[in-house]
C-alpha cells in the first residue's frame, strides 16, 4: 500500500513537473507550478522530512505561486494599456 | 531527428544521476549522530532547530542577511509615485480571507512555539505571517505598501539586528554565538521570535511594495 502510493507520488510528481514546462498557457503554467510544490509537500513528508514540507509548503507553493501569478496579472495588465 | 537525440542525452544523463547516486561514499562524518550527542547543551529539544540556531547559527544569520539585502534592492527599484487602489474583489474570498488572517496569525504562533521540540519554526511561521498578509491583499482588504515608514523600517531590520546583537554579545564569552547552555533555550526563543516577525514583513514586503 505505502509503495503504491509512493509510486503513485513520484509519478505525479514527474507528470506535474513536464506539465508545467510543456504548457503553452502561461496561467495554466503556474497553477501547475503551485500543484508540483504541493506534491513536492507530499514526497518530503513521506521520506520523514516534515521541517522541509513545511518550508515547501509555505514558500515553495505559497509564496511563490502567488508572487508569480501576480506577475502574471502585471504582464496582462501592461499588453492591455 | 533532433528531438529524439535530445531525448537520448537525457536518458544517458538520468543513468549517469543514478549510477552516481548509488556510488555515493559514504559520509566521513556521522553528522546526526553528532548531533545528537550535544542535544542537551543546545537548549532545545528538535535537531533541526537546534542545527539551524545553535549549531550552525552563523549560517542562519547570513540567510537573514541575506533576505533583508533582497528586500533592500526591491525597495530601491521599485520606487513609486501614486498610492494605487486594492483591486475589488467578490464577497466570498473577502469573508474567506476574514475568517482564514486570524487563524493563520495563530497558525503562525503555534509554529514558532512548536520549534523548540518538534518540526516547526521562525521561517515556517514568518512564511505563514506573509502568506496572511498577501492574502489579505489579494481579498482587497489591506492595501499595498508604499515607502516604508519608521515602524516598519525597524521591523524589517529587527530579526537581523538582534541576531546580530547577540551573536556580538557572545563574543565576550569567547566564540561567536557559542551560547552558555544555561542561557541558550532563552536566547534562542528570543531569536525566533524576533525573527518571525521580520521574516513575516520582508517576505510580505516582497510581495507587497511590488504590486
Amino acid at each position: 500500500m505505502g509503495f503504491a502510493f509512493d509510486l503513485l507520488l513520484a509519478l505525479a510528481l514527474l507528470w506535474s513537473a513536464w506539465r508545467t514546462l510543456a504548457t503553452p498557457d502561461i496561467f495554466r503554467a503556474v497553477i501547475l507550478f503551485i500543484v508540483f510544490g504541493l506534491l513536492l509537500t507530499l514526497v518530503w513528508s513521506r521520506l520523514a522530512a516534515p521541517d522541509i514540507a513545511l518550508a515547501e509548503a509555505a514558500i515553495g507553493a505559497g509564496l511563490t505561486g502567488a508572487l508569480l501569478l501576480d506577475a502574471i496579472g502585471v504582464l496582462r495588465g501592461r499588453k492591455k494599456s | 531527428m533532433k528531438r529524439f537525440a535530445v531525448a537520448l542525452l537525457a536518458a544517458l544523463f538520468a543513468v549517469a544521476l543514478i549510477a552516481a547516486l548509488l556510488e555515493l561514499p559514504a559520509p566521513a562524518v556521522d553528522l546526526p549522530a553528532a548531533v545528537g550527542a550535544k542535544m542537551a547543551e543546545s537548549g532545545i529539544a528538535h535537531p533541526v532547530t537546534a542545527v539551524l540556531l545553535n549549531f550552525r547559527g552563523y549560517d542562519t544569520l547570513l540567510e537573514i542577511g541575506v533576505l533583508l539585502l533582497a528586500l533592500i534592492v526591491v525597495l530601491a527599484v521599485a520606487a513609486r509615485e501614486e498610492a494605487k487602489q486594492p483591486a475589488v474583489a467578490d464577497p466570498v474570498l473577502q469573508t474567506l480571507a476574514r475568517i482564514a488572517a486570524p487563524l493563520m496569525l495563530l497558525a503562525a504562533v503555534y509554529l514558532l512555539w512548536a520549534g523548540a521540540f518538534r518540526p516547526g519554526g521562525a521561517f515556517q511561521a514568518g512564511a505563514v505571517l506573509a502568506a496572511a498578509a498577501v492574502l489579505l491583499h489579494l481579498a482587497g482588504l489591506a492595501a499595498a505598501w508604499q515607502k516604508p515608514g519608521k515602524c516598519l523600517r525597524i521591523g524589517l531590520a529587527a530579526g537581523f539586528l538582534v541576531f546580530l546583537a547577540v551573536a556580538a554579545g557572545l563574543l565576550v564569552e569567547g566564540a561567536l554565538l557559542q551560547y552558555p547552555p544555561a542561557w541558550a533555550g532563552a536566547l534562542i526563543l528570543l531569536i525566533e521570535a524576533t525573527l518571525t516577525v521580520s521574516l513575516g514583513l520582508i517576505l510580505a514586503g516582497l510581495f507587497l511594495f511590488l504590486s
